[in-house]
């Protein structure tokens, strides 16, 4: 093989892994981006059971009920128009309460209620997620 | 006086790294090799200076002095001095001060030790040093001062998050960026040979060590962050494929690659070209970085700069550099000769595939890791990208980088028959034969990548202690000892990996006083709670005993903690470790009587960390094998 050859031929190489690195990543992509939804954008356009979302708005006041195995509960996510009932099993983060930002990781059941495996809350009583933000800037700003 | 001291080190800091800049083009431009003669003085005094700024800030939190607003927002009189020590660079501005002042550092340190490159080459990379430093110097002092003063001052400091107080935590953000840094001089290295057209050997044996050296930080950064979120944060995980881990990784994937195609340049004077792309990439991986953890783009603990003129001036930094380095090689890559011939079936071959593996998995984790933010960006619609993104695409293309480097050291260089390959796999290959047997044959069925890293972690295992085989191993470099004791702690840590996620056992439940529960070979009594105090903290503790055949008992006490300066709440989980895995427990919330426990037995998950700091360990024995070998080598030619 001649020196020029062997360059290109590596070159080409390179290129055929990164394209291929490229399918790979965007198929992934497509298969597994988990989107954010708040519950009035659900009631517009639902997504089919089984699809992994991020399910973010205010825990509803009241709404937070343990079941009697003691791990796991239910409670009500609204945005101010819309509310998706959740269950969650697991240990709920320290700052999880009614009335503030809450974002759930999961997929709706055929049932129509979302089964989170993951709750993430405020880190402390300054943080609110980035979209619940605008929300509560919007209220603000309407009221 | 320590913060005006501070400040004016920085000035001048800067002063002499615009002269350094300076005096370098008028040497490689105008021939002024007086000038030239200069660089070197100039880049030691100015690595000396930023040391001292350095020092004055941590001065600073030693004493809590509340005037300085840096020390006032983020340090507490009543915080233990290792947290006060450490918050020197737990926040934005003291960490850019950490990083320009290791930039500097490093800089001398080429300056004092850097024998064997000619001197334009060597002129040519502390001037493209300088240019970064630049950069980093103007962000530091408009967009970042560590020194500045509020009046009045405090009465008391606003604290530190209390997630960062931990011993692990307070040396984490430093080994990461040793690393970062040493890639920028990886980086300037490149450059340099660019300018002067010295892409060779030479250059690769000079970059090799500063390669190797941020590789062996970031290894030990990324192994210390994973155990850190693993035992910290209470959630059982080693890896979350979060953005800020991610952060770290992409820069090691590129510097494994980098270490690995130095090598070849080093050593056969072939993948010329590619080795200075690589040298780019790596450093464009820790810009990257660094704008991800620094500019507050990721809403997480680690960002905590929030303020987005920092974010766009890093951002503009990273174009910048990158940028310019790319056209420069543009430019340059013709003038680039063709290095050395190697047949496919080679340890250039085989290192040639290491390189493309690692380039693809550094790809598919950068398009990961910024989708998000160019989608959010583009339309303001909010997704994530989540572990079963990572692993699905990443996992398998990792399986096939281990078993080519299974293949790799048992090649020769520049031609090899792959029959003889066969041959001298087949006891590795006997031992993935077995591992997958023994799977089959006495395990639950597992999932399809837990099985092939169990298989394959057996194999790499025997085939990394191959190249020793019928060696003497008293006369055997140290650096193949690094080589061989690395790739077994990849095996290593695999084995950990797939064990953990193959046979991890989970009980969650809500447990009364008296209560037990197994686990794993555990049995866990829950004995209730009591409420305790820590110096700046309250938590409910639990008291579980934990019996284990006919061991003694243990005791195990996880907590939930309160901090009251700022107000937060955290899980304390207490693990016992035995020699086959450990037992992880957490304590939840508590409500009519019951408290929520969530218990993990986690067989050989250890394994993971214990790998990774063999991995370190072969990095530095190569280290140190190499620039032995190297000083034996400019003896040898001075006293030729």
């Amino acid at each position: 093989m001649k020196a020029k050859h062997q360059r290109l031929t590596l070159a080409l190489i390179a290129i055929a892994a990164v394209i291929g690195a490229g399918f790979l990543a965007l198929a992934g992509l497509r298969d597994n981006a988990a989107l954010f939804r708040t519950p009035s954008e659900l009631a517009l356009e639902p997504v089919p059971p089984g699809q992994n979302i991020r399910l973010g708005g205010m825990v509803e006041d009241g709404s937070i009920r343990q079941l009697p195995d003691g791990i796991t509960i239910t409670f009500t996510v609204e945005d101010g128009d819309a509310s998706v009932p959740v269950r969650f099993s697991g240990i709920t983060p320290d700052l999880f309460q009614e009335n503030s930002g809450v974002v759930a990781e999961g997929a709706f059941d055929p049932r129509g209620v979302f089964v989170a495996d993951n709750i993430l809350a405020k880190h402390d009583e300054n943080y609110m997620p980035p979209p619940l933000e605008d929300m509560a800037q919007a209220d603000d700003s309407a009221s | 006086m320590i913060a005006e001291t501070g400040l004016a080190a920085l000035w001048l800091a800067a002063a002499l790294c615009a002269l350094q800049l300076v005096f370098g083009i008028m040497a490689l431009r105008n021939g002024r090799a007086d000038l030239g003669r200069a660089v070197r003085p100039v880049a030691i005094v100015q690595g000396i200076l930023t040391a001292i700024a350095f020092l004055m800030l941590i001065w600073l939190f030693l004493r809590t002095d509340l005037s300085v607003e840096l020390v006032a927002r983020n340090s507490h009189s009543a915080k233990p001095w290792l947290y006060k020590f450490a918050g020197t660079w737990g926040n934005h501005e003291g960490s850019m001060l950490l990083w320009i002042a290791v930039m500097a550092i490093s800089g001398a340190l080429v300056a004092i030790f850097e024998r064997r490159l000619k001197e334009n080459t060597l002129i040519a990379t502390l001037t493209a040093q300088a240019v970064i430093g630049l950069g980093f110097y103007a962000f530091l002092l408009f967009a970042s001062n560590p020194f500045a003063r509020q009046s009045p001052p405090a009465p008391e400091g606003q604290g530190l998050n209390p997630l960062l107080q931990d011993p692990g935590l307070a040396f984490h953000p430093p080994t990461l960026y040793f690393g970062y840094v040493g890639l920028s001089v990886a980086f300037s290295f490149a450059v340099g040979a660019l300018v002067t057209r010295d892409v060779d050997a030479v250059f690769a044996r000079a970059m090799r060590p500063w390669v190797l050296g941020s590789w062996i930080f970031l290894t030990l950064g990324i192994a210390a962050g994973s155990y850190w979120a693993y035992y910290e944060l209470g959630w059982g995980g080693w890896w979350f494929w979060d953005p800020v881990e991610n952060a770290s990784l992409m820069p090691w994937l590129a510097a494994t690659a980098l270490l690995h195609s130095a090598t070849v340049l080093a050593t056969r004077d072939s993948l010329r070209a590619w080795t200075v792309m690589l040298a780019v990439i790596a450093f464009s991986m820790s810009m990257i970085g660094t704008f991800l953890v620094r500019s507050g783009i990721l809403t997480s603990v680690h960002a905590f700069a929030v303020d987005p003129q920092r974010g766009s001036f890093i951002l503009a930094l990273l174009v910048l550099y990158i940028g310019g380095a790319l056209t420069l090689f543009g430019l340059r890559v013709g003038t680039v000769r063709e290095g050395a011939q190697f047949e496919p079936v080679s340890r250039e071959g085989a290192l040639v595939v290491n390189n493309l593996l690692l380039s693809a998995i550094l790809g598919i984790v950068l398009v990961g890791t910024l989708y998000p933010l160019a989608v959010e960006a583009v339309s303001g619609k909010q997704l994530s990208i989540g572990p079963p993104y990572f692993n699905a695409t990443a996992g398998p293309l990792a399986l096939l980088l281990v078993a080519a480097m299974a293949a790799g050291p048992l090649l020769r260089w520049r031609r090899d028959d792959w029959r003889k390959l066969v041959s001298r796999l087949s006891v590795p290959l006997l031992m993935t034969a077995l591992a997958l047997a023994a799977l089959v044959l006495f395990a639950s069925p597992i999932g399809i990548l837990p099985t092939l890293g169990l298989v394959l972690a057996a194999g790499i295992a025997a085939a990394s202690l191959s190249p020793l085989w019928k060696r003497n191993l008293r006369r055997t470099p140290l650096f193949i000892y690094g080589m061989v004791i690395a790739h077994f702690g990849v095996g290593v840590t695999l084995a950990g990996m797939a064990f953990e996620s193959a046979f991890t056992e989970e009980v969650l439940v809500a447990s009364s006083p008296g209560e037990s529960h197994a686990v794993g070979p555990y049995t866990v009594r829950f004995d209730g709670t009591e409420p305790i105090a820590g110096p700046n903290w309250t938590a409910v503790e639990a008291k579980l005993t934990v019996a284990r055949g006919d061991r003694a008992a243990r005791t195990l006490r996880p907590q939930s903690r309160m901090f009251p300066t700022p107000e937060t709440e955290t899980s304390e989980a207490a693990i016992l470790t035995s020699w086959d895995g450990q037992l992880y427990t957490v304590l939840g919330n508590g409500g009519g009587g019951r408290w929520q426990l969530r218990l993990w037995w986690k067989p050989f998950v250890t394994l993971i960390w214990l790998g990774g700091g063999l991995i370190a360990l072969g990095g530095l024995l190569a280290l140190i094998g190499r620039v032995r070998r190297e000083r034996r080598a400019i003896e040898r030619e001075l006293y030729a």
